[in-house]
């Protein structure tokens, strides 16, 4: 089956002042299948959420190519852009800046349907019931309003949104990252419940690697607006192959005291360069342990080396050796 | 799907919907004594106002046969120097306060909230312009600003209201435009953009609500500044014309008795600053009510 | 090795430390919120206390308590203890001196915690001379060697530095080195990685074991991160709706956790997904919601949520007591160590 969502080359440069540019995304190519959840993991200043807001087109992108379900939509109008938005939607982090305060509930996911001329008056009014039950809300909630409702039920209201016009594409921007761990598990067991059901495709961006462990069937890793390692979940978690897959891997405690303790850590040297100036080469050159003189000139290229769908961009991974980095 | 968890609502929540809002609202509201004096004085303003003139009988009927008289039984705030009721003028001189006050405000909101709102939404080179053209109004203080709109236009009621009305739409401007500013960055603001909402929608369903309350209590400000321009334009002769009673032009007639006369100066002196304070007071409370970060 | 240190530190004497029924309630205008009701714990010399739950547990309020950093509508009883003084009979004077010269806090956000128009060094530099009475020169000769301490690359170079021009894990460095300027024994933590990204998180923690190893600074930690307690914490006090519920060794308390709230969180952690019967992925949900802080009807705080409360769970509130014959396992349960998986996936 071809890819509901295909990104090649995409950059966004952002101007900053003083004719200073920002480099949030450089050269992203990415895609999803249908039904399939990317797992996009960065920490911050990867670019990762400016790569949703570009494939949403809620931020122009400077070049590259976004094809969504055919269509090149890299460039599309606004009007161009509409019936589109039926089959992709968002969800956001932060339960309380997602929700228009002034709306009820019901009006809030009863929106995409108004806004698509989907359904109008009593049936839509049935479809935010129904939408509602399958997110775990009683349809009573409806005549709420978002001030009333926890974090952990905003997400739920927003998930119900997002779902509401049984969109093909779901970008998910670190939704559960403001949630405390009991509510994230609920919310987490209900997005996975609810992909498999409703079989959308989903581009799950988060910092945390047990999140997409959890749920991801993909995940590409982000480093500094670059792409640097991306593969089915059990290969990045058993066999990861870059060095910034690698630190990231091995700084995210595990809550297991015996088994934390014991671990051999990588503990990265400096801070993550400003995307002002991102360094020449590869980009993880700085903070990279186990760099060569050629990682601060050469640009490597995120290709397969040892696995087909397992690529990865650095210049020391080979078909016969992975570099291992030392504490 | 038969086993979705429902999450049950916390108890406190549970009774209610938007009433309870209210409720929470007024409860907050009323626990300032400030906040409740303010909403008392408004409202007896308004009262005078409206039904005043009807209750204190014609402010304009001469009496040269009680000039200049203190207060007495027949005239409780005694008479001004062509025997005319002053408790009757200041009940009608309410009345042109009020108007001026709320159509001058209204005015400027009519002009300057649509004017914000595009400003705010669609920054670029229109903001700059406009934000500009605000600047260098607000470089000159309100009044003085009216006092030279209303010298141009000459002396009428519509002439102040439309010169204050002016005057005030560069506030209006720079606060709607302000609230556009954060409310746009909202992230149900990109979710409308996500569904393919357009600018218009974008504005008047997401963004306009939501900058409301700020407006609310805008107005609140203004409109005490547009009473006390008012009563200066019509001190100063540029406002509204004698025999018409206006708080105004009652102080300046009283100028010329204050040694024979001196209750003539202090009614409609005390009005103005009861007014304006009430309003002033209000506003405070309203404004720690309905702050949305305090209403979460 | 650390773990030796703070055993033996703990069985050697009386603690630093003691909080004891500490209550701490609000008033707001919903009411009154009992943040707090009924924490005792104690803290030894060296040892690093974690403090986890989540939002609206008390953790906050209850390490805050210490230096008494509350807002002024906060009504606090019971006694916190250290050296023998009660903290909370100090008036304000008394606390202003306590702070930052016994007992330290470093707060979450690393870019609202400090000045932004002065220089790092001018910050560090200042609390010296408040509390040290240090010359110029001295207290500049130790701010040098705090940044040094907590592991800031060219110290001298950033003295000069302003807040904006350091990332976020500088900036919380450079808090933890202000933190712990004048020698704290006691340094309260709230939530000092959450802002911060993993591969700066776990830097940032090893700061954080120095100070105790090299200055034997005890440090009580807040935060709701279970993989941050698994890796620096010495004991941990796991606190649900302003109680504590379970506290135990943290290896203890990961090998065999007693409480079904406790049990619940660690199943509750992405990483501890399972495949249920129809070979899914499942995290185990903890259902229903913290109940209100405005009252406190007498039954366990977490039957309600509790897959295998009991009758008697609702009869009465269990005691954190001892449990087992483990070194100071304590549990507020009448049925610890009840098995809650079978009970969940019945």
């Amino acid at each position: 089956m071809p890819d509901l969502l295909t990104v090649t080359d995409l950059v966004k440069h952002y101007p900053s002042g003083r004719g200073r540019t920002v480099h949030a995304v450089d050269g992203v190519s990415l895609s999803i299948g249908p039904g399939e959840v990317l797992g996009l993991v960065g920490e911050s200043g990867s670019g990762k959420s400016t790569v949703g807001k570009c494939i949403l087109r809620l931020t122009e992108p400077t070049s590259g190519r976004i094809v969504f379900d055919g269509t090149d939509v890299t460039h599309l109008s606004r009007r161009g852009m509409r019936p589109l938005r039926r089959d992709v939607h968002i969800v956001f982090q932060d339960p309380y800046s997602s929700l228009n305060p002034r709306f009820s509930i019901g009006q809030i996911v009863a929106e995409p349907l108004r806004q698509h001329g989907i359904a109008s008056g009593r049936a839509a009014t049935e479809k935010v019931c129904e939408m509602l039950e399958r997110v775990g809300l009683r349809a009573q909630m409806r005549h709420r309003y978002p001030h009333e409702l926890s974090g952990g039920q905003r997400q739920r209201v927003g998930l119900a949104r997002a779902l509401v016009c049984e969109p093909k594409l779901v970008v998910a921007d670190e939704p559960v990252s403001a949630l405390d761990v009991s509510v994230q598990a609920s919310v987490l067991n209900l997005l996975t419940d609810l992909q498999r059901d409703m079989g959308f495709s989903c581009l799950f961006i988060t910092h945390d690697l047990s999140v997409v462990e959890f749920l991801a069937d993909r995940i590409a890793v982000m480093y500094l607006g670059t792409v640097v390692e991306s593969g089915p979940r059990e290969q990045i978690f058993t066999d990861p192959q870059h060095p910034y897959t690698k630190a990231l891997l091995s700084a995210a405690p595990v809550p297991d005291p015996a088994a934390q303790r014991g671990r051999r850590r990588v503990v990265l040297s400096g801070d993550v360069p400003s995307p002002l100036t991102p360094p020449s080469g590869c980009r993880f050159h700085t903070r990279c342990p186990v760099a060569v003189d050629r990682c601060a000139t050469v640009v490597p290229s995120l290709t397969p080396v040892r696995a087909p769908d397992h690529p990865v961009a650095c210049h020391l991974v080979t078909e016969d050796s992975v570099p291992t980095l030392a504490q | 799907m038969a086993d979705v968890l429902t999450t049950p609502a916390p108890a406190a929540v549970a009774v209610a919907g938007r009433s309870d809002r209210w409720r929470r609202m007024w409860r907050r509201f009323y626990r300032k004594p400030m906040s409740l004096t303010g909403l008392i004085l408004v409202v007896l303003f308004l009262l005078l106002a409206l039904l005043g003139p009807a209750l204190f009988g014609d402010p304009t009927a001469v009496h040269f046969d009680d000039v200049l008289g203190a207060p007495s039984g027949a005239h409780l705030l005694g008479t001004d120097d062509l025997g005319r009721d002053q408790l009757a003028r200041i009940a009608s001189g309410a009345r042109v306060s009020l108007e001026a006050g709320v159509l001058s405000t209204a005015l400027a909101m009519v002009v300057g909230i649509p004017i914000g709102l595009v400003a705010g939404f669609y920054r670029r080179y229109l903001d700059s312009v406009v934000m500009r053209a605000v600047d260098v109004v607000l470089s000159f203080p309100f009044l003085v600003f009216a006092v030279g709109l209303a010298a141009i236009l000459g002396p009428s009621l519509r002439n102040v209201v439309f010169a204050l009305g002016v005057s005030q739409i560069p506030a209006i401007v720079r606060i709607t435009r302000g609230e556009v500013l954060s409310v746009r960055e909202q992230d149900f603001v990109a979710g409308a953009i996500a569904d393919g909402a357009n600018d218009a929608t974008i504005l008047f369903r997401y963004v306009l609500p939501n900058a409301a309350n700020a407006l609310i209590v805008q107005a609140t400000v203004a409109i005490p500044a547009a009473i006390i321009g008012e009563a200066t334009l019509s001190f100063l002769g540029l406002g509204v014309q004698p025999p018409t009673p206006s708080w105004g032009v009652m102080l300046t007639t009283a100028q010329q008795f204050l040694s024979q006369a001196p209750w003539l100066a202090v009614w409609p002196g005390v009005m103005i600053a009861v007014t304006t304070l009430g309003f002033n007071l209000l506003g405070d409370g309203l404004r720690d009510v309905i702050d949305p970060r305090s209403a979460r | 090795m650390t773990q030796q240190r703070s055993a033996a530190g703990r069985r050697a004497g009386t603690p630093l430390l003691s909080v004891e029924d500490l209550h701490v309630s609000f008033g707001t205008e919903d009411g009154l919120v009992q943040a707090v009701k009924g924490v005792s714990l104690t803290l030894a010399p060296g040892e690093i206390l974690a403090l986890c739950g989540e939002s609206g547990s008390g953790k906050s309020v209850t390490a805050m308590s210490v230096p008494r950093l509350l807002p002024p509508t906060a009504r606090v009883s019971g006694a916190v203890r250290l050296d023998g003084r009660d903290l909370v009979q100090l008036n304000a004077s008394e606390l202003r001196a306590l702070r930052g010269s016994d007992v330290s806090v470093v707060f979450q956000e690393p870019m609202t915690s400090l000045n932004p128009s002065f220089t790092v060094g001018f910050q560090i530099t200042e609390v010296l001379h408040r509390h040290e009475k240090l010359s110029r020169r001295a207290a500049r000769a130790r701010a040098v060697e705090l940044l040094e301490l907590v592991g800031i690359p060219d110290p001298a170079g950033r003295l000069k530095e302003y807040p904006h021009q350091l990332s976020g894990g500088m900036r919380q460095r450079v808090m933890i080195a202000i933190a712990v300027a004048c020698e704290p024994r006691i340094l309260i933590a709230d939530e000092p990685t959450t802002a911060l990204d993993v591969t700066i998180q776990a830097g940032v923690l090893d700061v954080f074991r120095s100070l105790r190893d090299r200055l034997g600074t005890a440090i009580v930690l807040i935060t709701h991160d279970l993989g941050v307690v698994a890796d620096i914490a010495d004991r941990v006090a796991v606190m649900y709706a302003g109680r504590i519920v379970e506290q135990a060794e943290v290896t203890e308390l990961f090998a065999r956790p007693l409480h079904p709230y406790t049990r619940g969180l660690l199943g509750a952690l992405p990483s501890a997904a399972r495949l249920d019967g129809t070979q899914r992925r499942r995290l185990r949900e903890i259902p229903g919601m913290v109940p209100a802080p405005y009252s406190d009807p007498d039954e366990c705080p977490f039957a309600p949520r509790c897959p295998i409360a009991a009758d008697d769970c609702t009869a009465s509130r269990p005691s954190l007591d001892r449990q087992g014959d483990g070194d100071g396992h304590l549990a507020a349960c009448f049925h610890p160590g009840l098995s809650t998986v079978e009970a969940v996936d019945a």
